[in-house]
């Protein structure tokens, strides 16, 4: 209930940023270099205060100092525009710890809206990063962008029309993301090779893929222990509108929650709804369009220790993206039918069970058999009535 | 006292007599340029102070078509570090002055000119100077600065928010209008710390391998390695030149290329080593990006599913993001608004001349 009208909150203040957006606010670029050397000059304990207005930049912001907070007067009131920027592969970079930001909006950056690398202790907070021109392939990949990084707490936020993913964690340990509104991106949400995160209470909705869980060959660390529970993951059926060649590229329209080559994922308590390739999508780094051989024999391609339960699931599956998979729609349910909520791409280790514990009842599992080139695609109606251990809650170290 | 001895240095050089006298720091960052003393305009020529020694790199990094005046003043003997910069002793200003060859109001996309050394300053009349920055090695650590020159070229002020100096850049090709951007003191350091985990600023330039070049001194053209030892700025070492010029084969000069353009990040404790991409002399395979595919790249990719596509450029991340102008989506991310036309010519070549395919 208390989720609900959080979110229900969130999108009034994004519909208010976009009347905002339509009066065409004066902008201030006086304010850049203000703003940069107070960056410069930022010592542990600062608190740098934007006041309400539309600031415009035309190079990134960086900002290296530890323990520093950057406050603004609300996410519809302070604004950060950098539709000129010439300069800069970011909005706003950090690299310091103990980094607070809350209140305010980033717009139209060129790059990534708010990369943190390398930080312990990372708190984004009520903040709206977004591309303002609608979703578009030429808009900056990453909305919030911390990778590398411990203790990172994103909540209360709101990410729009990122070309990648609007709140991205990667290469992170011990994160929470809470209560945030994802829409319009290719990925709303999107975990990557990061250990300890619990993903829940936030609205994932009109995006390419809500929520994603993936696990990326030749990084130093692989991701383990994810939580993503008690969201509200809704028709992501917009078009896939990622750079041909990125790993999002290759998620359908129509993915709900995507769990890719990665394990120890609890999916509970969450309503995924309509999404109309399938609401749950769990596939190898195989079936992905980057499947190729130049990994390490380290690297786990397969998805194990995937759980499922108290989920709520309506719709979708009706109208997959694709050929391939609207024509294995139309084979096995016809014109009307859709596929289960659950779509999985088949590929398991030999000589193990990939333990795929489906326990929401009669949620059904269609197993596109792509080892086999898809020759036997089927509802599988054994092999997922597993159990397994429930994954512990995240702890933050505290803050500061 | 300072101030006392750069007046009594600058009345000597306006005698014509003797070059300023430089100055070190160790605390404060002084507004304006001339008070380091390594550099200076007088008589219409950027000249040299007192004992300060002109560098250059065997293959620099390339900074839209801008010509870089390098400089080393120092108290003391640096001790070589390997593929790394030497540590230079407390006391050390090195500076690098970015100009260009001009014509009327265009900057001209040239090769390098006559050296500048103790005895030829740079001729302000055909040239333009648009920054210098240095770095200073003080006992807490190296500290980057960046002095922005005034139009009528008699002054750099420190500018440490950086700045956007448009110029409009004449070649064969045509003439291009760019956005010549001076690096904020954060983005100094985002190519400087060069191990993202230490969180050090460090010169990146003057490796061994890198000084193991001629140039043209006062005394006449030597090798400047020799030149550092007989100086006293260098540790005399065990480093042994290459028996063949590094830069003979097409794989040594893209290698070289990409070591001193992409591996102050792509390293493997580099800010960029969120990529898997190395792009240091040592790195191969996947990690130099041969059919790797890209991690977190955007708009980045263009399209390509590699970093690397062996024989093939035009299927590379890693050209395309060479070639790109875009902010999102360029490569190095800061450093240049123009494309390296002839660094980019480099690495498609080496890729095209590479055998194999990507699965």
């Amino acid at each position: 209930m208390m989720r609900t009208a959080l979110a229900a909150s969130l999108i009034l203040l994004t519909a208010c940023g976009g009347e905002q957006e339509a009066a065409a606010p004066v902008t201030d670029a006086s304010y850049q270099e203000e703003l940069q050397l107070a960056l410069l000059d930022a010592q542990p304990g600062d608190v740098i205060t934007i006041p309400a207005g539309t600031y415009a930049f035309d190079r990134g912001l960086s900002l290296t100092a530890d323990g520093v907070t950057i406050r603004g007067a609300g996410m519809a009131e302070t604004v950060l525009s950098f539709k000129g920027q010439l300069a800069g592969a970011e909005g706003l970079l950090v690299t310091g710890d103990d980094f607070l930001i809350e209140d305010l909006s980033i717009e139209d950056a060129k790059g990534d809206a708010l990369k943190v690398t390398e930080a312990d202790g990372v708190t984004i907070r009520r903040v709206r990063v977004a591309w303002t021109g609608g979703p578009k392939t030429e808009n900056g990949a990453y909305g919030f962008y911390p990778v590398q990084t411990t203790n990172v707490l994103i909540e209360d936020s709101v990410a729009v029309g990122a070309s990648d993913a609007g709140i991205y964690v990667g290469q992170s340990k011990n994160v929470i993301v809470r209560n945030n509104l994802a829409e319009e991106n290719v990925a709303g949400i999107e975990i990557e090779n990061t250990q300890d995160a619990d993903v829940y209470g936030n609205v994932a909705k009109n995006n390419t893929g809500g929520i994603l869980v993936f696990n990326m060959p030749n990084l130093k660390q692989a991701g383990a222990n994810i939580r993503v529970f008690e969201n509200e993951v809704e028709e992501n059926n917009l078009d896939n509108f990622a750079h041909p060649g990125t790993p999002v590229a290759s998620i359908p329209a129509g993915s709900g929650i995507v769990v890719n080559s990665h394990d120890d994922v609890e999916i509970f308590g969450n309503t995924v709804r309509d999404n109309r390739t399938a609401n749950v999508i769990i596939s190898s780094v195989y079936s992905s369009n980057y499947a190729d051989d130049s990994w390490s024999d380290s690297f786990d391609p397969y998805p194990e220790r995937i759980a499922l339960h108290s989920n709520t699931f309506e719709g979708g599956g009706n109208r997959p993206d694709g050929m391939e998979l609207k024509a294995a729609k139309l084979m096995l349910f016809g014109p009307t039918g859709r596929f289960p909520d659950v779509l999985w791409d088949g590929y398991a280790p030999e000589g193990r069970s990939p333990e795929i514990c489906i326990g929401d009842q009669g949620t059904e599992v269609l197993n596109a058999d792509m080892p086999n080139g898809s020759k036997n695609m089927r509802v599988d109606a054994e092999g997922f009535s597993c159990t397994l251990e429930p994954l512990a809650a995240v702890r933050l170290a505290e803050a500061l | 006292m300072k101030r006392a001895l750069l007046a009594i240095a600058m009345l000597l050089s306006a005698c014509g007599e003797k070059a300023v006298e430089p100055v070190f720091f160790p605390d404060e960052n002084p507004q304006l340029l001339s008070d380091w003393g390594a550099v200076s305009v007088d008589r219409g020529e950027l000249r040299l102070g007192e004992g300060v020694t002109p560098y250059a790199l065997r293959t620099p990094l390339f900074t839209d078509y801008a010509h870089k005046l390098r400089t080393v003043w120092s108290v003391g003997e640096a001790t070589p570090r390997g593929d790394w910069a030497p540590d230079f002793p407390v006391g050390t200003v090195l500076t690098k002055t970015f100009y260009y060859p001009e014509s009327g109001s265009n900057v001209l996309k040239a090769e390098d000119m006559q050296p500048v050394n103790g005895t030829r300053g740079l001729d302000l009349a055909e040239h333009r100077l648009i920054e210098t920055r240095l770095l200073v090695r003080r006992s807490d650590g190296w500290h980057a600065l960046s002095y922005v020159w005034n139009e009528d070229e008699t002054e750099a002020r420190l500018k440490r928010t950086g700045a956007v100096v448009p110029l409009t850049l004449a070649s064969s090709a045509g003439e291009e209008a760019f956005p010549y951007i001076v690096p904020n003191e954060n983005q100094c350091a985002s190519c400087h710390i060069r191990d993202a985990t230490d969180g050090g600023l460090e010169p990146l330039g003057p490796t061994e391998a890198q000084l193991d070049h001629p140039y043209g001194y006062a005394g006449g053209e030597a090798n400047q390695l020799a030149a550092w030892r007989e100086r006293g700025l260098l540790v005399t070492t065990g480093y042994e030149p290459s028996s063949t010029d590094p830069l003979a084969s097409l794989d040594g000069r893209a290698r070289a290329y990409l070591a001193a353009n992409c591996a102050h990040c792509h390293n493997p404790v580099g800010p960029a080593d969120t990529s898997g991409m190395d792009l240091t002399l040592s790195a191969d395979g996947p990690a130099l990006g041969h059919c790797k595919p890209p991690i977190a790249a955007g708009s980045g990719t263009g399209g390509r599913r590699f970093g690397i596509v062996p024989g093939a450029p035009d299927q590379s991340v890693l050209t395309y993001r060479v070639a790109s102008r875009d902010p999102g989506a360029m490569m190095p991310e800061v450093g240049r608004s123009l494309v390296d036309e002839e660094g980019l010519a480099l690495l498609e070549e080496w890729i095209g001349a590479m055998d194999g395919a990507c699965s």
